[in-house]
């Protein structure tokens, strides 16, 4: 498949749009990914993957969504009119990217704070979190919930106490298991967190019985502003579950990432217990919109990484060098999702908040309403389920 | 096993806190595949208070789980699986040690239904003994009412006798919020006669609903789980001085009856509150300042200066130590004998 005549090329303009003709690219593409750490495994993932011209486009342009979504919330955030915390994930693409191609929809995910990459491979659209981020009624939690609680089906946030959501995913696990479905619960938490006794518990608790729980570190290098070799005494977070299997995986790479998690998943599904995977990332944006990033660590070190291991670069390389996209096509797509982001971002501004009388809505579940005290014995809200 | 769902009349015949609690769980667990029990000793111990007896021989090792010595983890497990469809009862083998679980409890469970703008529920119970047993010391013997009462999203109740014990544990069960069931260690042995309608499998007592449990009409006495049973005797002992006490089982935390305790409290024009925590953000204290702000909205009107004084007397009879059945209560212008403390 490598080496066809790429002359059509030369004859499309890069102003115009052009239908691109499939049958000028190759069809997929095989690539060389970076082998995995391993502990407690006698194998790995596959240290090959054969990459679809139609995944690699998909891939691409949900990588860059998420980028352009995440530096349209830094311009919003700057212009206050996204307010709050607002933790950004990029640089981190090819994690939510990479870790939703290795999975299906059925499976379920569950995270912490840093969420809105998730929140979109998992299915929701650009509109719905950029207005939740705004705190309109539009939002995917009707404004409610904000940057960190963010939910959609098989999706469980987006929770802001970190580490707590390590026992929940192995409580999801759990279900999973009772169901007998044959579902896999993905559990992520980050370097900083990695470091919590909770998730020490559900590590024992999940191998004890077999849940089908996939352990992620989201090693980004760095909890707020410190660095992993000030907060851990092992960094190696793959072996942090001592007796449960793990892996090392290059996050900035997606084929990696997306190899890895399909070696996990199918781990996890034969039953064989939990398993754990340190994706190695790395996050360009500060801890949050309150963090600029730069006292903890040094501006060289974030364009290093920028332009080395950039994902949407690597991802973008990748296909062009092997004829499965062309640079056109691929800004094309550029295009595409900036007016999506644009788009998204008008509603997320002109969307009204949700009205007041609503505030106390949504206590408790399948109730029949009742009156909320307000700030003062006579101010009263009606509460809705 | 009988189908008919126990209207049959069957005579009443005593049944300890401990059994009616067993046998909400059995019922609710046979009734819904999807609600399982989990907590240290449930199963293979039968409960380290016997409560959850017979249940891991009749359901096995899926439904009535084991764990380790893991609260924040296990707490957390079972909210985990309660977001993702299961119904959950969480044992804790003292609410004391749901401190250390404490988060999961508020922030994973009590928010979630809100911050999701009603898109994730999470229908769990946790359950277990809460305040003073006998001798266990001052770790092992904290009150949570207060504690957990602060929540929104929270449902409390405390139950105090068996039909209290039976239907709660069946109404949390089948509620769809995360509900705190406090037991008290030292009611579990304790034995009530069952009324015919309590041995139905679809018996429930609503939640949120007090019940008064001795009408009376010089003294309203507000209580929740065992010293309801304490002031129940202190009635009777006031009752030969002829003084009339309405004592109201709370039987919820949250949300709190306050129309049946003002009602009450309308006619008596007299409160007490007694429960097992400490007076300082209490149960009580919150009883006393909805009724003072229940006063300026209704009774300002209808009454005057003095009886709004005798309000004003409301205190709750915790203190240091634990209510007793002989601790008195004291009236203006009562000949009462004076408060012992046992």
């Amino acid at each position: 498949h490598f080496g066809r005549p790429r002359w059509v090329n030369h004859l499309r303009s890069g102003a115009s749009r052009v239908l691109v003709a499939s049958r000028n690219f190759a069809n997929d593409a095989t690539f060389e990914i970076k082998k995995c750490d391993l502990h407690r495994l006698e194998e790995g993932p596959p240290v090959t993957t054969v990459l679809t011209r139609e995944d690699g486009l998909k891939y691409y342009r949900m990588m860059q969504t998420v980028r352009r979504m995440e530096l349209k919330a830094d311009q919003l955030y700057k212009q206050k009119i996204i307010r709050g915390f607002c933790h950004l994930c990029d640089g981190q693409e090819a994690c939510c990217v990479g870790l939703e191609a290795g999975i299906n929809p059925t499976d379920h995910l569950i995270t912490a704070y840093r969420a809105h990459g998730f929140t979109f491979t998992r299915g929701l659209s650009v509109r719905e979190i950029l207005a939740e981020l705004t705190g309109r009624k539009g939002g995917c939690a009707k404004g409610k919930g904000g940057s960190m609680h963010m939910y959609a089906k098989n999706f469980y946030g987006g929770n802001g106490i970190v580490g707590a959501q390590v026992p929940l995913g192995a409580g999801i696990a759990l279900a999973c298991k009772y169901n007998g479905k044959d579902e896999v619960c993905l559990t992520l938490y980050g370097d900083g967190a990695a470091n919590q006794g909770q998730i020490f518990e559900a590590y024992n608790m999940a191998a004890l019985w077999k849940l089908p729980c996939i352990f992620i570190c989201e090693n980004n290098r760095y909890g707020m502003g410190t660095s992993v070799e000030r907060a851990a005494a092992s960094t190696d977070y793959y072996k942090r579950g001592d007796f449960i299997p793990g892996l090392r995986v290059d996050g900035m790479d997606i084929l990696c990432v997306r190899e890895a998690t399909r070696f996990a998943a199918a781990y996890c599904r034969s039953g064989k217990g939990p398993i754990l995977m340190e994706l190695q990332t790395y996050r360009y944006h500060g801890h949050s919109m309150s963090d600029p990033g730069v006292s903890y660590r040094t501006r060289e070190e974030i364009q290093e990484v920028r332009s080395k291991s950039d994902p949407i670069m690597l991802l973008k390389d990748r296909m062009v060098n092997s004829n499965l996209a062309s640079v056109e096509e691929l800004k094309e797509i550029d295009v595409e999702v900036r007016k999506e982001i644009e788009d998204a971002a008008q509603f997320a501004t002109a969307d009204p908040e949700p009205p007041l009388e609503e505030l106390g809505y949504h206590i408790y579940s399948s109730d029949p309403p009742f009156e909320v005290r307000g700030a003062n014995q006579w101010i009263k809200f009606k509460s809705v389920s | 096993m009988a189908a008919v769902s126990g209207l049959m009349w069957r005579p009443l015949r005593p049944v300890t806190v401990r059994d009616a609690i067993n046998q909400g769980m059995d019922e609710e667990l046979e009734r819904d595949e999807k609600v399982f029990l989990l907590g240290e000793e449930v199963a293979q111990y039968d409960g380290a208070y016997k409560v959850s007896r017979g249940l891991w021989k009749k359901y096995g090792d899926k439904r009535i789980i084991d764990t380790p010595i893991s609260e924040m983890g296990f707490a957390g497990i079972a909210v985990g699986a309660a977001m993702a469809g299961l119904r959950p009862i969480c044992e804790f083998m003292t609410f004391n040690f749901s401190m250390q679980a404490i988060d999961q409890v508020i922030n994973s469970a009590a928010k979630t239904y809100y911050m999701s703008g009603g898109l994730q529920s999470v229908p769990i119970v946790f359950r277990g003994p809460n305040g003073a047993s006998a001798g266990v010391a001052a770790q092992h013997s904290q009150c949570f009412a207060a504690w957990y009462g602060h929540c929104p999203g929270l449902k409390v109740v405390s139950p105090w006798n068996s039909e209290d014990a039976k239907g709660l544990i069946k109404s949390a069960i089948r509620d769809n919020n995360p509900v705190v069931m406090l037991e008290n260690e030292l009611m579990y042995g304790v034995p009530f006669e069952f009324p015919p309608e309590a041995q139905s499998k679809d018996f429930l007592v609503p939640i949120g609903k007090a019940k008064i449990e001795r009408q009376g009409t010089h003294i309203t006495v507000v209580s929740h789980s065992r010293p309801v049973g304490h002031c129940l005797e202190a009635a009777a002992v006031l009752s030969k001085e002829g003084v009339e006490c309405e004592v109201i089982n709370m039987r919820t935390i949250r949300p709190m009856d306050m129309e049946t305790i003002e009602a009450s409290v309308m006619k008596t024009n007299h409160l007490v509150t007694v429960e097992g925590g400490w007076p300082q953000f209490g149960v009580g204290a919150e009883i006393c300042a909805r009724i003072m702000e229940g006063i300026s909205k209704k009774l300002v009107l209808e009454y005057s200066q003095t009886q709004i004084k005798r309000l004003k007397l409301a205190f709750t009879l915790s203190q240091f130590s634990l209510p007793s059945p002989r601790s008195c209560i004291q009236l203006p212008g009562c000949s009462c004998c004076s408060c012992h403390w046992c």
